[in-house]
This record gives structure tokens, C-alpha cells and sequence, in this order.
């Protein structure tokens, strides 16, 4: 079980950073001569702020949505740890850390996909 | 300043703390913040969004390692993580009523802390006390494995433990950061566990505990590409770069340089945050 957990958060890491990096070389290959300017917080567009938009975004290969893809997968690797430990306590039927990590599971996937705290 | 530019120098600077952070153990997290603000000129919302991704990168990718060699208990991980999990959504919260001048307070006092527990030396546990009740029903106590083989510990502090977890969730939102420090303190101060367990427990939670408030935080717009990536493989090359690196190290003097630079930055946001300048 622990390799297993092990295994999954090296994929996960390594899958988004592969992401992140093809992402990032057309984002500032494609931006790179624009002004940096992050003095003043400013929403993006609602597209690159849910999980949805980002995914229909990086179908279109635009390159800020494939870059935040990779970020997403990140942000999800520990929330699918959490996913396989709830199948390991089921498999143990452990009831207790079933209910336990339930719990924490439902809370992550619901802070990603509504994104409200 | 162009983006290309921009982007190449937050990287360099970020494969910097990335390194600095991983050799000493007091992760690279706590100074992106205070790097982007104060030298890159990033509103803090950006900085923290980056940051929260950078340290979900290095926690995953050393927790990794850490859970294969045995040291890590995943139960009590799991269930101090419901209350890290609360506590960074009411940290998301109150980020958005927080004023900023505030947090650079706080910043810096973490900073600070930070700095003190990490030049103070580590004292190992005695850990055959009978454990608490709650460790029993949990089914928390277990055994790490040493030099003569699996050594079984009890855990003390459940409850006290639980609640400084909340803590360190709610830090860990507001501003950005693993809070090891805080996490590290409610395990091995309270709950007594042995170092290595503490330790690699608590990294094994960062990436849940950071991730819940990254989640919130991508739907408001606190996660900018621009800034979150190459802060992401900055820290993430620079940690990785870092353990290769480790065995060969002067940790003690490594340690002293980042304390210094963790100082100079807390001292720098204090000052943005009393006279209001961030």
C-alpha cells in the first residue's frame, strides 16, 4: 500500500510538471514580450478559473489553459492519495478510517469543482 | 519589465529557495511569499496562490520517499488532516476579509518562528508513557522502523494536537505556506511522536492541507499561470537538486544562511505591514 501511495504522488508530480513545462514554453513563448505586471490582483476570465473551463480551454490548446491544466493535475495529486487510502481502508474494512477519510476526501473535491470554502 | 524576463528571474529565485529550503528541512515555501512581494512586486493574492502550488509540488515529491521507508503513519495523518482541512477552508475564508497589511504581520512573525525552532536542537521522545485514550480508540500508536529494527511508540496529546492542526490549516491558507513548523510542533510537542514520524508525517499532510485551500483559490483567480509556473519548477528543480545533494552538504552552515535570509525577510514584512506598503 505504501508503495503504491508513494508511486502515485511521483506520477502525479511528474505528470504535472510535464504539463506545466509544455504549457509554459507556449504561454511565455507566445506572452513573453508583454509587460509583467502583477502589482494589482485582477480576476482572470471565469474560463480559467474552473475546473470545466480550463479543460475546454486545454482541448483548444491555448496555452495559459493547458499551463493551469497542469497546475490542476497538481493541486489534484494529493486529493487522489486521499482517494487511494479510502480504497485501502475499504479493502482492510477499516469502518472508522473509512468514515474518517470519506470526510476529508468530500471536502477536498468539493473546494476543487465549486471551489467554494 | 518583459514576462519572458520576468519569469526567467522568479524562476532562478524560486530554484533558489527550492534548494536552500530542502537541504536545510525548513522547506521552500515560507520564502516564495515574502520574495515575490517584496522583490518582484506581486500583489499577495498571486504570490500566496503560488506558493500554496510550489508546495504541494515539493511535499508530494518528498513524501513520496518518505512514505516507501516507513516512517510516515497514514492514520494519524489522515485523521489530524479532517482538521487541517476545515481549518484551510476557514483560512480561505478569512483571507478575503483579512487586510493585507495585517497578514504581513503575521507573515513575518511566522518567519521569525520559523528562524527560532530551526536553531534549536532536537531532543528525541521517550515514548513508552501509556498512550492517550483517543490514540487507542483511533488506533493511532505504531512502530517506525531504527537501527534495531521496528520500534513500537504510543501517542500522547490527541485532542491538543487535533486543535493545533486547525491552526496550522488556517496559517497554511492565509498565507500561502506548508506551516511544517506549526504541524511538526503539534506532533512532536504534543502528541510525542518520534522525530522522523513527526517529520515525514506532517510533509506527508502539507499537499492535502495546501491543496484544500489551492481549490478555493483557483476558482477566485489567486492561481495566475504567469507567476504559479515558474515558481512551480523553480522550487520543485531546486528541492529535487537539493536531495541529490543533501548527503554531501554542510548542513549547519546551509542552516544559518537560510535563517539569516529567513530574518532579513521577516523583518522586511513586518515593516511593509506596519507602515502598510505591500
Amino acid at each position: 500500500m505504501e508503495q503504491l501511495i508513494g508511486r502515485l504522488l511521483q506520477v502525479g508530480v511528474l505528470l504535472a510538471a510535464v504539463v506545466v513545462t509544455a504549457g509554459g514554453i507556449a504561454l511565455f513563448a507566445h506572452y513573453g514580450s508583454q509587460p509583467a505586471d502583477f502589482r494589482v490582483f485582477v480576476p482572470r476570465v471565469a474560463a480559467l478559473r474552473s475546473v470545466g473551463g480550463i479543460l475546454a480551454g486545454a482541448r483548444a490548446l491555448d496555452s495559459r489553459s493547458v499551463a493551469q491544466l497542469g497546475l490542476v493535475l497538481l493541486i489534484a495529486t494529493p486529493v487522489a492519495r486521499v482517494a487511494l487510502t479510502l480504497v485501502a481502508f475499504i479493502y482492510q474494512r477499516d469502518r472508522l478510517y473509512v468514515a474518517i477519510t470519506t470526510l476529508v476526501l468530500a471536502l477536498l473535491v468539493y473546494g476543487l469543482v465549486w471551489g467554494r470554502a | 519589465m518583459s514576462l519572458l524576463l520576468f519569469a526567467a528571474l522568479v524562476a532562478v529565485g524560486s530554484f533558489g529557495a527550492g534548494l536552500l529550503g530542502s537541504l536545510t528541512g525548513l522547506g521552500g515555501g515560507i520564502v516564495v511569499v515574502p520574495m515575490l512581494t517584496i522583490l518582484f512586486h506581486v500583489d499577495l493574492k498571486y504570490a500566496i496562490g503560488a506558493s500554496l502550488v510550489s508546495v504541494i509540488a515539493t511535499s508530494s515529491g518528498a513524501a513520496a520517499a518518505y512514505v516507501r521507508e516507513g516512517y510516515t503513519n497514514v492514520r494519524i495523518g489522515i485523521f489530524l488532516e479532517v482538521a487541517t482541512t476545515v481549518g484551510a477552508f476557514t483560512g480561505a475564508v478569512l483571507a478575503g476579509f483579512v487586510p493585507t497589511s495585517a497578514l504581513a504581520v503575521l507573515f513575518g512573525v511566522v518567519l521569525l518562528f520559523s528562524a527560532y525552532r530551526s536553531s534549536r536542537p532536537r531532543e528525541e521522545h521517550v515514548t513508552a508513557q501509556p498512550p492517550h485514550p483517543w490514540a487507542v480508540r483511533l488506533r493511532l500508536n505504531g512502530s517506525y522502523p531504527t537501527t534495531d529494527g521496528m520500534q513500537p511508540y504510543n501517542v500522547q496529546g490527541v485532542p491538543a494536537g487535533f486543535v493545533m492542526m486547525f491552526a496550522a490549516g488556517i496559517l497554511s491558507a492565509l498565507l500561502g505556506i506548508g506551516s511544517g513548523v506549526v504541524k511538526v510542533l503539534a506532533m512532536d510537542g504534543r502528541m510525542q511522536l518520534p522525530f522522523k514520524v513527526s517529520t515525514t508525517t506532517s510533509n506527508f499532510m502539507i499537499g492535502v492541507t495546501a491543496a484544500a485551500s489551492a481549490g478555493v483559490y483557483l476558482h477566485r483567480g489567486y492561481i495566475e499561470p504567469e507567476i504559479a509556473v515558474p515558481v512551480m519548477l523553480g522550487v520543485l528543480g531546486g528541492a529535487l537538486l537539493g536531495a541529490k545533494v543533501l548527503a554531501r552538504a554542510r548542513t549547519d552552515v546551509l542552516r544559518k544562511v537560510f535563517t539569516v535570509v529567513v530574518v532579513v525577510l521577516a523583518v522586511e514584512m513586518l515593516y511593509k505591514g506596519v507602515t502598510g506598503g505591500l
